[in-house]
């Protein structure tokens, strides 16, 4: 991308991070990667310091009143900005398609909703809104790389092809199809502390089909997803395996993380480390 | 937490696990099942004509879902008119009722039913069989599962949990034949004592797959041809079917047949497709002298009265969400829901149907994957139908003190941003004293069997640069 500018016919953009809690705890380094790439296309990415959670727990738990609340408060804070990106599907698709029936035909819905429509997640935003080709970027990343598609992208209209379109795009990077690849990992949020038997056994399947595509790195968009798999992997004592968001695998396509290999790998298994 | 009349999953998921053979079997044929599905489709036609597809086959439904009284008057005039005498059951006790009622007028003794989701869901051949006639399941899964003393695990495939082994063993105790494991041989010998049977009943009792308010007709898809017999043999004809049955008529029912056996079984169609309409009529040869259509309704009303949930009435019942459901996949079927209806759209009308108060449980032991909703041939969203059932959990207070505890305190943190920062510092304490100071064989039992917390750093956007 040659005008690496920032702007949109004239206007500078104001782009927000929403961390999410899961990634501020588990997965920093999605962060990381997302404000620098950004940065690196020319953007200028602002840190609210008073973010929380979308109240994703809350919504799906049945705790509406809650998640109003917490609704109202990513309002609050991300009012100033043009976009929101999230290094998160399954939190993008709770602000874009959730949060919003909150709130019934009132002005406030229009409100949620009007956040939902400028909220993406991370390579949502790269790839349908900059329209960034990573090829004319020069993106490199050698490795056999599979990748598991988070079930929350269904509510972004992201369909897996979608993702292996933006790994083609790497190159020296081989893409091994993962058998099974839009099957639940059975994190699930709170799921998997309501149901452990179920959602162990989900992780357990979806460790089969990882373990199967013989690659040396596992990329997906949700912290949740990842971590998950990436502590189950550990504990099944598999082979050696990079865990990374596919954010994070950009960044390093780019140069971007350099320095950081090990810095902020939140989850053992995760990062550099299995 | 009101403990009174509370089906747990949670327990029943349990012992289902326990039952690893079982497991095995549900796990693959379903997911054998998914696959197929999904390949049915993308090969005849292709993901942009199959969604368009559904997404018509949702409006057709909506359409009628939204105009149930006048497209259900529609069809009782035509049906009617072609000779079926047509009732309206309250509930299950009512077309129970009926069905005795008419049996006995009629001096009915045999009984040869085809398989029917609305008769297990009102309980109707316990009730048959304590009225002293004798009712045989011609449905080859139905049957072996009647065989066993069992209930069906599965909305189209009612015997999914089950073995060749214990097949065969229920074939030797019940029928008095010798050992065998192969399914042809299983096969003949349940068809021969069918045959028997048909030839002496007087009443067949089907379900219906459509119901067609433009010519009154009933229409019920089979693959063994089972059903063609069964109505058709008797002299005495009962169609049970869900009032939500209804279509306009022959022209949608191209739609949905299309969608139908792909969507349960993978078939661009099913082995038989019978068109039923009224009884025997001269010079014809065969079919019952007297047919009779109950139109169930029983908690369906309600359903369609609330403007959210009669989406949940579009349901065609093909099962394709049940298969492809990695929830129901692992818990070895239908049974770990304690509910006629399972899986998804189990969770979904249960919960409707029976109380969310008996089956609360049933919209929690979900991950809101969305393979439901993906897979379902009428677009029904299932997982924000889960979601307002937990609302309405909540609402209640079905949920135990200590979750509710859990989600209002972590809210009220959540909406404080320096309590929500110095809980993460907290935790990322917490975390790494646990995890053994970032070594990697820390382990943090959060929950049984998995350890989620390792070496927590946190973001920090200084660390940016």
């Amino acid at each position: 991308m040659n005008e690496r500018a920032g702007t949109r016919c004239g206007i500078r953009v104001r782009v927000a991070l929403f961390i999410t809690c899961l990634a501020d705890s588990f997965s920093p380094r999605s962060g990381i990667a997302t404000v620098r790439l950004l940065e690196w296309l020319g953007y200028e990415v602002v840190f609210p310091r008073a973010q929380t959670c979308c109240g994703q727990p809350m919504f799906n738990n049945g705790y509406h009143d809650e998640a109003s609340r917490l609704a109202r408060h990513m309002v609050d804070v991300f009012e100033p900005f043009d976009v929101v990106v999230t290094p998160s599907g399954s939190c993008a698709a709770t602000i874009r398609e959730n949060l919003p029936t909150l709130f019934g035909d009132t002005t406030e819905a229009d409100e949620v909703r009007r956040l939902g429509a400028r909220t993406f997640e991370t390579v949502e935003f790269l790839m349908r809104v900059l329209k960034v080709d990573l090829r004319e970027l020069g993106a490199c990343r050698p490795g056999r790389v599979t990748y598991h598609y988070s079930c929350h992208l269904r509510g972004l209209g992201i369909q897996p092809a979608d993702m292996e379109r933006v790994l083609s795009q790497i190159a020296d990077l081989e893409y091994v199809p993962m058998e099974r690849i839009d099957l639940c990992c059975g994190f699930g949020g709170t799921f998997a502390l309501h149901y452990p038997t179920i959602s162990g056994q989900m992780v357990h399947d979806k460790l089969e089909c990882a373990r199967r595509a013989e690659a040396d790195t596992l990329v997906c968009n949700d912290t949740g997803c990842l971590m998950n798999i990436a502590g189950a992997w550990r504990r099944a004592g598999l082979p050696r395996m990079q865990f990374l968001s596919m954010v994070e695998l950009i960044a390093e396509s780019l140069g971007l993380m350099g320095d950081l290999d090990s810095v902020g790998s939140g989850v053992d298994g995760m990062g550099t480390h299995a | 937490m009101r403990e009174s009349s509370h089906f747990s999953m949670k327990q029943a998921v349990d012992r289902a696990v326990q039952d690893r053979e079982v497991l095995q079997f549900v796990s693959s044929a379903t997911q054998l099942k998914y696959e197929a599905r999904k390949e049915a489709f993308a090969h005849d036609f292709g993901h942009k004509r199959y969604q368009h597809l559904r997404q018509l086959a949702g409006r057709i439904r909506q359409d009628v879902v939204e105009n149930l009284d006048h497209v259900l008057d529609q069809f009782t005039a035509n049906a009617q008119q072609a000779g079926t005498v047509v009732h309206r059951a309250r509930d299950a006790r009512h077309a129970n009722e009926l069905c005795l009622q008419i049996a006995k007028a009629n001096e009915c003794r045999l009984c040869v039913k085809s398989k029917s989701m609305v008769t297990e869901e009102i309980g109707l051949v316990p009730d048959l069989i304590a009225a002293g006639i004798e009712t045989i399941e011609t449905d080859l899964g139905e049957f072996i599962v009647q065989l066993d003393g069992d209930t069906p695990s599965h909305i189209v495939t009612p015997m999914i949990h089950k073995n060749r082994a214990s097949v065969a063993r229920a074939f030797v105790r019940e029928l008095g034949v010798e050992y065998t494991e192969d399914p042809e041989q299983l096969t003949a010998i349940a068809r021969e004592y069918m045959r028997g049977k048909y030839r002496q009943a007087d009443l067949g009792i089907s379900g219906a797959n459509f119901l067609l308010a433009d010519s009154g007709t009933a229409v019920v898809c089979t693959n063994e041809g089972n059903a063609d017999l069964a109505v058709n043999m008797p002299r005495i004809h009962i169609i049970v079917a869900g009032m939500e049955k209804v279509i306009p008529g022959h022209r949608e029912l191209a739609v949905f047949l299309k969608l139908l056996a792909r969507s349960a079984t993978a078939q661009p169609l099913t082995v038989y497709t019978t068109c039923l309409t009224g009884p025997r009529r001269p010079p014809e040869q065969d079919g019952p002298e007297r047919v009779h259509i109950i139109l169930l309704d029983n908690g369906r009303s309600a359903i369609q009265a609330d403007l959210t949930s009669r989406e949940l009435l579009r349901c065609i019942r093909c099962g394709a969400c049940l298969n492809a459901c990695p929830v129901f996949r692992n818990v070895g079927g239908g049974h770990a829901y304690g509910a006629v209806y399972s899986g998804p759209i189990g969770a979904a009308i249960m919960p409707l149907l029976q109380g969310l108060e008996t089956y609360h449980e049933l919209p929690e032991a979900s991950s809101l994957c969305g393979a439901c909703y993906e897979v379902c041939p009428v677009s029904i969203d299932l997982p924000s139908h889960l979601i307002r059932h937990r609302r309405e959990g909540v609402d209640q207070h079905l949920h135990s003190w200590s979750d509710r505890f859990m989600y209002r305190a972590w809210a009220y943190v959540l909406q404080h941003p320096t309590l929500y920062r110095g809980a993460q510092s907290m935790a990322r304490w917490v975390g790494r004293a646990l995890a053994g100071a970032g070594s990697s064989g820390g382990r943090v039992p959060v929950t049984q069997g998995r350890s989620m917390l390792p070496g927590i750093v946190g973001f920090h956007p200084e660390s940016v640069r």
